[in-house]
């Protein structure tokens, strides 16, 4: 036990020293892009005068490394700051499309983890069979097309043609909860489409690999079934690759999503941030990116510790 | 004679002409007595006055996240439209092109076009529920003149002065004459807000005199409004609720249309419209307005310093291919001056500028060979590479060589556009002569991408500007199209139709075409049949 929380603190800390790098990384690339937030909102009005007065209005005439600065006591103080666009609190600005990110993430792999083990497992079972060629075939088919053509091929169909669910997922915050399920069920499925193959062909490799061990054929010595050989007797012992590879594609479900986003506009986070690059707004930017870059960091995290702590041999190290 | 009555009737059922102008045209043709009346009648039936209710459910093509309320910072489709639904302006475009009152109710220009007196609307309110005053205009002003970011305040350089005369009219002094001083004063971003103790408004606050109050908003996500109970104008605003989705994205866009989950979308997908109209329950309809594309060129730079080098690329450009391939026909040619057809002193005599190479070639000659580089960004209009790259193969046929630049959209306005010699730049126009002129034309205006000056185009301006004999205004007019289209530094190719779909149970009276959906004013004027 002590053993898990020594590796859980320095992952943490190790984590925290990810985010400041990132921090740096994302504010100075941004700040090499051309132009400021005060340009990039003016547009064609941006006079050289009318430019100054914004600068100063929004604190931009100061330095880069001074704005930074500032930013990072901030942030470890628990103060997220104001967008400068808007002067909107970016705690208020990101709660509502964290959660509806967090909400489609949550609904895609509602669907798509219990189907891709299902899947994998019987194509486990039922290897080289037909069963298991068209599943591969299909699986890898979806993943490989680019996730705006799925989208706009289950649009085609069950949107135009059908009109079973709509085109885009106008999803505002006092909808109830059935309704939210059915407008976003279209980028639901893109995401399951997308995801869907790389779990379940990691389960049925980790499977049958271990299929191969003599202990397995101990077991189907002993005349178990083989459903339950692969149940009780291989899918423990193949839990940490598979946890590892669910444990990336949730991290894909929440920071990956900005394309299916644009094509059902969907107001997720992926918008949000999109939406601030192209206007400078530094402070949401890195904002978005500190919170993308912590669920890469939890998530992986977790995945190590259940990989840990389902494998007697990591648990208890010699 | 009855084609003629068949061809104006089926110009008032498509929505191209009013009521009153139907009845006007029945005189022209001298038909009065009965038979007017009867097709007067008719006329009233088909184009019947707006029915009230309904959700009117728009996709528009812009909107952002970073976007505010405050009306200095209005800047895309997305907020107009959301400003024309709240706020109100002291005077509004008509479908006609002209300044129709809104919140004020009269103006009178005394003093040659130097003093402006501008008589508000009684009993109008706020949606909390305050009666407009002059105070109120006063603020409004304000917050666009001084420190300000506002782009606004170009415009309202030339006010000396906004006193109050009574609660209901405003005076405004300016530094020189201008007759077309409403139409500045209605401006987009001079919406007209509540002054709060101090005399200040309150920028963010969301509360105006329109058609539609705010209930719900998100940036660059949804807008949410219900109707006005209290609207001043008993004739508009016909929907119960208004709900505004910021749809960037053009595929999502007619998807969102094509499924029927919004009833409006604008900015069609040029490259698609032909197959959006196709489908049943959808029409696909489009306005000619002021906004056009344009490639200026830097006249203080070499070679563009030389009036050859300009004329030889003017007459290089083959104009009709343009049209064609880069809006697929929904638009018509230029004549390298910034004003459109629609407009009131647009000089339709002007021999319109053909695509000549020989023409070209001999400027060319003249000016010892040309050899130039054109910038070009997606950014500056849709399809302005495509645009570039035909320019390239036209002039090529002329022995001109241009080459083409490809430039990132990102901070192309800033470090292309008026930076670069030559490039590509759109125009939303503006309502007046005057106006476009000025902001873009008169010698040393900040936006005067191509750097030109012509001291009696100047004078001219200024004449004009004061003139209220409209035969001399229109006189003047000519003459500056002319100067421009001759001598300035900009080829205007094209002008860009306003292409839009809607569901086939919107209807609506004739749309204006000073911006997008109806002068963005959908919301207001259009209705569920």
């Amino acid at each position: 036990m002590i053993h898990i929380l020594k590796i859980v603190t320095q992952r943490f800390a190790l984590g925290l020293l990810t985010l400041f790098a990132i921090s740096l990384i994302i504010t100075f690339g941004v700040e090499l892009l051309p132009g400021d937030l005060a340009e990039a909102i003016l547009g064609q009005g941006a006079t050289p005068e009318t430019v100054k007065v914004f600068r100063t209005e929004l604190g931009l005439d100061k330095p880069a490394h001074l704005r930074y600065l500032s930013w990072l006591y901030g942030m470890a103080t628990g103060d997220m700051g104001v967008s400068l666009a808007n002067k909107r609190e970016i705690s208020e600005l990101i709660g509502i499309r964290l959660s509806n990110t967090i909400f489609l993430g949550g609904f895609a792999a509602a669907i798509s983890i219990p189907l891709a083990l299902f899947l994998g497992i019987l194509a486990a079972l039922y290897r080289n069979t037909l069963y298991d060629r068209v599943v591969n075939t299909f699986t890898l088919t979806s993943i490989s097309f680019p996730e705006f053509f799925v989208a706009y091929i289950l649009i085609l169909f069950f949107a135009i043609k059908l009109g079973w669910f709509p085109g885009i997922s106008n999803v505002s915050t006092n909808l109830s909860l059935g309704d939210k399920l059915y407008r976003s069920m279209l980028p639901a499925a893109t995401l399951t489409l997308v995801v869907v193959a790389h779990m379940m062909r990691m389960t049925r490799a980790a499977i049958i690999n271990l299929l191969a061990s003599p202990y397995i054929e101990m077991v189907r010595l002993k005349g178990i079934s083989p459903m339950k050989i692969i149940l009780r007797h291989a899918l423990p012992n193949a839990l940490a690759p598979i946890v590892n590879v669910v444990a990336i594609n949730l991290a894909y479900l929440v920071v990956g999503v900005v394309i299916v986003e644009v094509v059902f506009v969907y107001p997720g986070l992926g918008q949000l941030m999109v939406d601030s690059v192209s206007k400078r707004d530094i402070p949401v930017v890195q904002a978005c990116s500190m919170i993308f870059a912590s669920v890469y960091i939890l998530l992986n995290l977790s995945a190590d510790i259940i990989s840990i702590v389902t494998n007697p041999r990591l648990l208890h190290p010699r | 004679m009855d084609s003629k009555i068949d061809h104006i009737k089926e110009q008032l059922m498509s929505g191209r002409i009013t009521r009153r102008e139907f009845a006007q045209r029945l005189m022209v043709l001298g038909i009065a007595g009965t038979s007017a009346g009867t097709l007067l009648t008719w006329a009233e039936k088909t184009q019947a006055a707006g029915k009230r209710g309904g959700r009117l459910r728009a996709g528009i093509a812009h909107g952002s996240t970073t976007d505010t309320l405050d009306p200095a910072t209005y800047e895309n489709g997305y907020m107009s439209k959301i400003n024309y639904a709240i706020h109100n302006h002291l005077g509004e475009v008509d479908h006609t092109g002209n300044m129709a009152p809104e919140l004020a109710e009269s103006w009178d220009a005394q003093n040659g076009a130097k003093t402006w007196v501008f008589n508000l609307r009684r009993g109008v309110e706020f949606h909390n529920g305050k009666t407009l005053d002059s105070d109120d205009v006063i603020a409004s002003f304000q917050h666009h003149m001084g420190e300000t970011k506002s782009p606004a305040k170009s415009l309202l350089k030339q006010v000396k002065s906004i006193r109050k005369d009574g609660k209901y009219t405003v005076v405004f002094e300016l530094s020189g004459g201008n007759a077309d001083f409403p139409f500045v004063a209605s401006d987009y971003h001079i919406a007209i807000k509540q002054a709060w103790d101090g005399g200040k408004i309150s920028p963010n606050d969301g509360i105006g005199t329109g058609p539609y109050v705010l209930k719900d908003m998100e940036m660059g996500v949804r807008f949410f409004g219900t109707r006005n109970p209290n609207y001043f104008k008993s004739d508009r605003g016909w929907f119960n609720e208004l709900e505004m989705l910021s749809i960037v994205d053009p595929t999502a866009r007619s998807n969102a249309l094509a499924t029927g989950e919004v009833d409006v979308i604008d900015r069609v997908d040029l490259k698609t419209a032909h197959l959006l109209a196709r489908k049943s329950g959808i029409k696909v309809e489009e306005t000619t307005g002021t906004k056009h594309y344009t490639f200026p060129m830097r006249t203080d730079t070499s070679p563009f310093d030389d009036n050859n080098v300009r004329l030889a690329l003017k007459h290089a450009v083959n104009r009709d291919e343009i049209v064609e391939k880069v809006l697929f026909g929904h638009g018509v040619v230029g004549n390298d001056h910034p004003i459109a057809p629609s407009q009131p002193f647009h000089a339709a005599t002007l021999a319109q500028r053909t695509y000549d190479p020989d023409k070209a070639r001999f400027y060319a000659k003249k000016a010892g060979g040309i050899k130039v580089k054109l910038s070009a960004a997606d950014a500056a209009f849709p399809g302005a590479v495509d645009a570039a790259v035909l320019y390239k193969e036209h002039a090529a046929a002329a022995g001109i060589e241009i080459e083409v630049v490809r430039e990132p959209s990102d901070g192309y306005w800033s470090n292309v556009w008026m930076k670069k010699p030559w490039g590509a730049c759109y125009w939303g126009g503006r309502p007046t002569e005057d106006w476009m002129f000025s902001t873009a034309y008169m010698g040393g205006a900040s936006w005067n991408d191509t750097f030109w000056k012509n001291d009696r185009f100047d004078k001219l301006l200024i004449e004009a500007r004061a003139e209220t004999n409209q035969a001399k205004r229109r006189e003047m007019y000519f003459e500056m199209q002319k100067i421009v289209s001759d001598k300035g530094g900009v080829v205007v190719p094209m002008f860009a139709n306003y292409v839009f779909g809607t569901s086939d149970k919107v209807a609506h009276g004739t749309m204006a075409g000073n911006w997008d959906l109806d002068g963005d004013k959908f919301h207001e004027r259009w209705w569920y049949s």
